[in-house]
C-alpha cells in the first residue's frame, strides 16, 4: 500500500506531468487563461487518462503481447484513444448533457494531447501492474489539473503586470511557467 | 511557389518552434543537451519526410471524410520505423529521448503539414516542404539544446567551451531552465526590428478543416 501511495504522490508533485515531464504543454499554455476553463480541461484530461489506461492496458496485455505484436503499440494506442474519445463524446452528449456542457467541449481537443498517449506508453514502459497503472494515470491527471489551476492563477496576475514590450504575450508566459516549475522542483527527491 | 521558397519558408518564416510555437513538448523536454536536440530533430525530420511523401502520393486515394485517421496511421507507421532504427543504431539517444520518441506521432507539426501541404501539393514539393520544416525544427531544437548545455554544463556537443571558473547554472539543464530559455528566445525574436513589435501568436496545428475540435480549439484560444 505504501508504494502505491508514493506512486500517487510522486506522479502529482515530484514528476508532475506538465512541469517536470513536459507532457501536455499545448493545453497548459493554451487553455490556462481563465480558472474555470483550466479546471474543465484538467478534469477532462484526468478522466480521459484514467479511461485510456483502462482500455489500452488490456489491449496491450491481452491482445498485443500474446500475439507478439508489441511493435504495433504506438499505432494501436493512438487509434484506440482517438476512437474511444470520440465515442465518449457521443455518449456523454446523449446521456449526460450537463457533464457534456462542462467537460465535453474539451474532449476532442484531448485526442492528440501527448499527455494522454504519454501516460499509456509510460505505464507499459515502467512495467506497472494494472492497478498501479490506474493509480499512476490518476496521479498524472491530478498533477496536470494542479498545474493548470496554479498557472491560471499566475496568468491572471500577469494580465495586470507591466511587462517589457519584447516579453509581452508568449515569452512572459513561458518565463512564468519556468518559475512555477522551479517551485515544483522543490519536491525533487521525495518519494519514488 | 519555387522549391527554394518552400524550403526556406519552413526554416525561417514559418519555423515551427520559434515562429508558430508548435511542437513545444519535445522542444522543451529533450533539449537538455545540443546532441539530444539534434537527435530529436533528425528523428522528427525523418518521420515528416516519410509521411509527407506517402500522403502526397495517396492524396487522391484517401477519402476526404476519414483523412485525419488515415494520416495518423501513416504517421504512426513511420514513427514505429524510426523508433526501431534509433533503438538499433543509437541506444544512447533512445535512452535520452525516452517516451518522446513514440510521442512524435502526436507532434502537431507532422499532422499539420500533412493537412496543410502534402494533401494539396505534388510529391516533390511535399518532400521539399518536409525537409524545410524538419530542418527548421532541428535547428530550433539544436539552438535550444546548445544554449542550455552551454549555460548548464559549460559545453556544446560535449566540447568544453566555458572556463572551469565560470559558474555552471545546473538549473538550465533541468525543467525550469527549458521554459526559461524558450521564453527568452521568443522574447529575442519579438524584439527583432523586422517584427516591428508585433507579438508572436501560438498557431493551431493547421489540421482544423478536418478536425472535429476546430470550433472548440478556436474558442479555447480566444477565451
Amino acid at each position: 500500500m505504501k508504494d502505491v501511495f508514493l506512486l500517487l504522490v510522486s506522479a502529482i508533485f515530484v514528476n508532475n506531468f506538465v512541469l517536470s515531464k513536459f507532457l501536455g504543454i499545448c493545453p497548459f499554455l493554451g487553455v490556462s487563461k481563465k480558472l474555470d476553463s483550466a479546471v474543465g480541461m484538467g478534469a477532462a484530461v484526468t478522466l480521459v487518462m484514467l479511461l485510456a489506461t483502462l482500455v489500452t492496458y488490456p489491449v496491450y496485455a491481452l491482445l498485443l503481447v500474446p500475439n507478439e505484436l508489441e511493435y504495433l503499440q504506438t499505432i494501436v494506442f493512438i487509434l484506440v484513444i482517438a476512437s474511444f474519445v470520440q465515442l465518449l463524446e457521443i455518449i456523454m452528449r446523449k446521456y449526460l448533457p450537463a457533464l457534456h456542457r462542462t467537460l465535453g467541449v474539451y474532449l476532442p481537443l484531448i485526442t492528440t494531447n501527448c499527455a494522454v498517449l504519454g501516460v499509456t506508453i509510460l505505464n507499459i514502459d515502467e512495467g506497472y501492474t494494472f492497478f498501479k497503472s490506474m493509480v499512476y494515470s490518476f496521479g498524472a491527471g491530478l498533477g496536470f489539473l494542479l498545474a493548470m489551476v496554479i498557472f491560471a492563477g499566475v496568468r491572471t496576475k500577469l494580465e495586470a503586470a507591466d511587462i517589457p514590450q519584447a516579453f509581452k504575450g508568449m515569452p512572459i508566459t513561458l518565463v512564468a511557467a519556468a518559475i512555477v516549475s522551479l517551485a515544483f522542483f522543490g519536491f525533487a527527491g521525495i518519494g519514488a | 511557389m519555387k522549391k527554394s521558397q518552400i524550403f526556406m519558408n519552413g526554416v525561417i518564416k514559418e519555423n515551427p518552434v520559434l515562429m508558430l510555437m508548435l511542437g513545444t513538448c519535445p522542444a522543451l523536454a529533450v533539449t537538455t543537451s545540443a546532441m539530444n536536440g539534434l537527435g530529436m530533430g533528425i528523428a522528427t525530420l525523418a518521420v515528416l519526410l516519410g509521411s509527407n511523401i506517402v500522403i502526397a502520393l495517396l492524396k487522391n486515394v484517401i477519402p476526404k471524410a476519414v483523412r485525419i485517421p488515415c494520416y495518423i496511421v501513416v504517421i504512426s507507421g513511420f514513427v514505429t520505423i524510426v523508433g526501431f532504427l534509433v533503438k538499433a543504431y543509437a541506444q544512447e539517444l533512445d535512452a535520452a529521448l525516452g517516451v518522446f520518441l513514440p510521442l512524435i506521432v502526436v507532434n502537431c507539426i507532422i499532422l499539420g503539414r500533412a493537412e496543410m501541404f502534402a494533401s494539396k501539393n505534388s510529391m516533390l514539393d511535399s518532400a521539399v516542404d518536409a525537409l524545410g520544416m524538419g530542418l527548421g525544427f532541428t535547428l530550433a531544437l539544436f539552438a535550444m539544446g546548445a544554449i542550455r548545455e552551454l549555460l548548464g554544463a559549460g559545453s556544446i556537443l560535449s566540447f568544453t567551451l566555458l572556463p572551469e571558473t565560470f559558474p555552471k547554472l545546473l538549473i538550465m539543464t533541468q525543467p525550469p531552465g527549458g521554459f526559461f530559455v524558450y521564453g527568452v528566445l521568443l522574447a529575442a525574436i519579438q524584439a527583432l526590428p523586422a517584427r516591428k513589435g508585433k507579438p508572436l501568436e501560438k498557431k493551431h496545428c493547421g489540421a482544423c478543416a478536418g478536425c472535429p475540435a476546430a470550433a472548440q480549439c478556436a474558442a479555447a484560444k480566444d477565451e
